[in-house]
């Protein structure tokens, strides 16, 4: 794959395994993406199709039971999956940072949300307290919080949603990331409140020029906010590429079937499609090369062969999809051209 | 937050009028007449109807309830036939030795079982996660009254660790000037550095047979909890903030876990208080719970009357304390009060 | 301790008992067995204590009650196994007897306890209103004492008999079986099942016993098997400080008591027997009660 130049991130090849007393779920396998400072990446797909497991993988904050058996994660040239737990742990909430839904449960319910940017300021620089004080009130009026020093004080079941969101939005970019990953950050939220966090997090990540991995499984959304994105099925990604040359010619048979699952897709409700069959299941030892392949009206017996992301036919460079019997531009154009 | 525990004050009153109803109905439901009893074996009828009378048995029972209050609340709590005391004196008089007795007892339960809680949660399926598991289900099996007995067995006969298990000093030391009526902390005040060894020596196999049985609840709870604890979102983004593993450990997690912890305490007190006794009476320890059994031998009611109305106002007093603590761990509860 | 009555946990409902709901608990069970043999072994003891409460007559080497079937205070040996006490009475003879009196006193209690507190906990989840707001003062009030404590009073006051003490334990118990049977009841109160019942023109009582009392007792018999090991120990505890059984009779906690005072002079047999097996008594109690919860709500498998 060819890599822009100012790479930021990089997951290479990564397999991602979980041990479990049902049998070994495959959550990941051979997962590359790359994103560059700046960009803003889409990652969607339906629940379970293991955008978390990538996040946190790059995280390294996977579950206990999550092995990692291939590949590597490069952040700004730095092997992560080679860093001991002190180093990762000293470039996670520094350098790379993450939010994630359901804001209300994702804060310390008992500690002042002051309190809590003070402990990431505390752990990363070497502020003193006073200082620390009026960092995190800043903090807390960079993400655009109201009085913000009375609401220093303030614990989470005080605020909103929306309030709570911001506030882990100011936790996460307390020090100044270079990488934000966003797991769903509107999920949880009202419909206004989901439009304010999300232009929130698009100002700030255009301000300081910060990579964004958005991952959502609303399509709507990805299009709006991202600059590419990446589709994920069943632990693999199928298809990346900009954001406009997927929606208007997506190439892999699921991106083109979750796209006419959507209503942004789609012209009217009637013709909202919904996806037949459901992810395969991931402890399965015949798990086949291409795993949309048993629920793809197009899969023939070439889908049975190794499959890796390449260039689609007719597409720019940076349009990737992993698929045997991709659809032709023409023809998904056409059909998308009645809805633009 | 004065306010907040004044209303949780308020918030005792049911409480305290329960107990006292019980406790006047089982004053009322003595064995027999209690006028006949009050009498004596020789007592005449018209002494009998005389004592019914003093006793206000004659009247109606709401006017016996509220003299019965009255009572109460002036400090008569009836005297003890076997001493001639009032009950309250005695009662006051032997109370620190039993809280002493009480306390210290927690404190070695909760000392070792948070630890382990934690520990077991922070390390599940490991040794010490067994450990834990054996010794919550092992712990609740163990009859007070018998591990009293194996320790002192042990220690004091077989061993010649622990001095005779009889009383809270050794029969050539005396007892501390009074200040909190804790010998440990008494005999510190006062100096007396072998009266505290020797106050620390009878004190500590009771103490350990209260904690080993109040051990298990308080372990199996703070390992629950913090099982719970560890898996929240919350903990989720202090890790994905490069907290260090310590600060996530314990300002995030041990402190929410700590709140189911505290509720099980009220449950805890319970179990205590009652083990209390058996241990006293194991140990002949010279608190309330062998004064009420000494009452209970001699049929002398007043004592037991007076000894389970103390414990349950006692009991009382300390869930009240919990619902404080709690207050003061947890914001939301505070907002509530 | 683990007697905290469980936060509702709606299960299936009996009367849609699957077919392979046989197969199912089955599976569960040899789950829960292979999982932790600690289970198979307390099993075994509950087998084995059944026997001794049921056959205990025919067991005993020795009188029970006789006194100098041996020489006063001597050791185990051959002839007495766990030795003999200071009136030369058998030990042995007397702990297997005594299986009967303690194992009855604690299951009476518990049945009196499951059967008042479970209903008097279904009427007031199903019906709410005064019943309620008074059945739970009542239960706030018994646990606004120490329970051990509470039992010691209510003994002492209603006079010192067995009698008593099955009464003092079911009491004590009671807030348990109220609570769980009241939280049981009013989650179910509104369920689809429960209101089928209703629209087939069934009367609010017949609905209550026929539908929704059948469907709270798995969570009730866990409340029992957990309950049953405490309450051996509060009658045991009773009988040592000298309430409810009297000597002769045999009884665990009474038999401890009269080995007390030998402990320290180094007769340790005389309470050790006698203790260790209501230790084993509670311990088999506890384990099952742990086992039971696994089986019949398999998520909270800790």
């Amino acid at each position: 794959m060819n890599m822009p130049s100012n790479t930021l991130l990089e997951v290479d090849r990564l397999a991602v395994e979980f041990r479990t007393r049902g049998g070994t779920v495959r959550a990941l396998e051979n997962v590359s993406l790359a994103l560059a400072e700046g960009e803003t990446v889409g990652l969607v797909g339906e629940s379970g199709s293991g955008k978390s497991v990538l996040s946190f993988a790059a995280m390294g904050i996977q579950d206990a039971a999550a092995r990692i058996t291939a590949g590597a994660i490069r952040f700004a040239g730095q092997d992560l999956l080679a860093k001991k737990g002190a180093a990762m742990k000293a470039l996670r909430g520094r350098e790379m940072a993450m939010i994630f839904q359901n804001p209300r449960v994702a804060l310390n319910p008992i500690r002042q949300v002051g309190r809590q940017i003070e402990d990431v300021l505390a752990r990363h620089t070497d502020l003193l307290p006073a200082a620390r004080r009026a960092r995190a009130i800043e903090c807390l009026a960079e993400v655009r919080i109201p009085d913000p020093e009375r609401r220093y004080a303030a614990y989470p079941f005080e605020l909103s949603g929306g309030m709570c969101q911001r506030v882990m939005i100011a936790i996460a970019l307390a020090c100044k990331p270079r990488l934000l990953i966003a797991d769903e950050p509107t999920t949880g939220l009202d419909v206004t409140t989901q439009a304010a966090i999300m232009r929130l997090v698009r100002e700030l990540s255009a301000e300081r020029r910060m990579a964004t991995l958005l991952i959502t499984h609303d399509l709507g959304m990805a299009r709006e906010y991202c600059d590419r994105i990446a589709v994920m099925h069943a632990g693999h990604i199928v298809e990346v590429g900009p954001t406009e040359a997927l929606f208007a010619a997506p190439r892999h048979p699921y991106t083109e079937r979750l796209i006419a699952a959507t209503p942004v897709g789609a012209a009217s409700l009637a013709e909202l499609a919904a996806i037949d069959g459901n992810l395969p299941d991931l402890r399965r030892n015949d798990l086949p090369a291409c795993r949309f392949a048993e629920r793809c009206p197009r899969r023939g017996a070439e889908c049975e062969r190794p499959l890796a992301l390449a260039p689609a036919d007719g597409a720019s460079a940076t349009h990737l999809i992993a698929c045997h019997r991709p659809l032709t531009a023409a023809a998904t154009e056409a059909r998308h051209a009645a809805f633009a | 937050m004065i306010q907040a525990i004044l209303k949780r004050l308020l918030g005792a009153v049911p409480a305290i009028i329960g107990v006292v109803i019980v406790t006047f109905v089982l004053t009322r439901a003595l064995p027999g007449d209690p006028a006949a009893y009050f009498a004596g074996p020789a007592g005449s009828t018209e002494a009998i109807e005389e004592i019914r009378v003093k006793l206000g048995l004659d009247r109606s029972l709401p006017e016996q309830f509220v003299s019965y209050v009255g009572d109460l609340v002036r400090g008569d709590w009836g005297n003890s036939l076997t001493t001639g005391q009032p009950v309250l004196a005695e009662i006051a008089d032997r109370l620190p030795a039993s809280l002493e007795l009480t306390l210290v007892g927690l404190l070695l339960a909760v000392v070792v079982a948070i630890p382990l809680g934690v520990l077991a949660a922070t390390r599940p399926g490991s040794w010490i996660d067994h450990l834990c598991r054996g010794i919550t289900t092992a712990g609740v099996s163990l009859p007070t009254f018998f591990t009293g007995l194996l320790l002192a067995y042990v220690f004091y006969f077989l061993l010649g660790w622990a001095p005779s298990p009889l009383g809270r000093l050794d029969p050539y030391t005396t007892a501390p000037d009074f200040v909190t009526g804790f010998y440990l902390i008494d005999s510190l005040i006062a100096g007396e550095l072998d009266t505290f060894v020797s106050a620390a020596k009878q004190l500590i196999l009771p103490a350990i047979t209260l904690a080993l049985f109040v051990l298990a609840p308080l372990a199996r709870m703070t390992r629950a909890s913090m099982l719970g604890v560890l898996s929240a979102d919350f903990i989720r983004t202090a890790r994905a903030s490069g907290l260090r593993p310590t600060t996530v450990l314990f300002t995030y997690a041990f402190r929410n876990a700590l709140l189911p912890v505290l509720t099980t305490l009220g449950m805890v007190f319970s179990f205590l208080l009652g083990s209390n006794v058996l241990v006293e009476k194991v140990f002949a320890w010279p608190g309330i719970g062998s004064f009420a059994i000494e009452a209970l031998v001699a049929s002398d009611y007043a004592p037991v009357q007076g000894f389970v109305l103390a414990m349950a106002l006692l009991y009382v007093l300390l869930n009240l304390l919990i619902d404080v603590a709690y207050g003061l761990v947890d914001p939301r509860a505070r907002l509530e009060a | 301790m683990s007697a905290t009555p469980s936060a509702a946990t709606p299960a299936t409902p009996v009367a849609a008992a699957r077919p392979g709901a046989v197969a199912l608990w089955w599976r569960n069970l040899c789950y829960v067995f292979g999982e932790n043999p600690l289970s198979a072994i307390a099993a075994g003891l509950f087998v084995f204590f059944i026997v001794l409460a049921a056959l205990g007559p025919w067991l005993v080497p020795y009188d029970p009650l006789a006194s100098h079937v041996g020489d006063p205070l001597s050791p185990p040996s051959a002839a007495h196994w766990f030795g003999t006490d200071a009136l030369g009475r058998d030990i042995l003879s007397r702990v297997i007897i005594a299986t009967r009196l303690d194992l009855g006193i604690a299951v009476a209690a518990v049945a009196l306890s499951f059967v008042v507190g479970g209903l008097m906990g279904s009427f007031a989840g199903y019906f709410g209103g005064w019943f309620d707001r008074i059945s739970t003062r009542v239960s706030d009030t018994i646990m606004a004492f120490p329970l051990f404590v509470l039992a010691m009073g209510i003994v002492a006051a209603m006079g010192n008999t067995v009698a008593n003490i099955v009464l003092a334990t079911a009491i004590i118990n009671l807030p348990f079986y109220l609570r769980v049977a009241r939280a049981e009841v009013r989650v179910r109160r509104d369920a689809g099942f429960v209101e089928a019942a209703r629209l087939a023109g069934n009367g609010e009582l017949r609905v209550l016993f026929h539908h929704l009392i059948p469907n709270i007792l798995p969570p009730m018999m866990v409340q029992i098997s957990l309950n049953m090991g405490w309450a051996i120990l509060n009658a045991a505890g009773l009988s040592f400080i000298g309430l409810g059984v009297r000597p002769p009779e045999a009884e665990w906690g009474i038999m401890v008591a009269e080995g007390a005072q030998y402990i320290v002079s180094g007769e340790w047999w005389i309470a050790l027997f006698p203790g260790l097996v209501l230790m084993l008594a509670v311990f088999c109690f506890n384990l099952l009660g742990d086992s039971l919860r696994d089986l019949i709500d398999p998520r909270r498998r800790t």
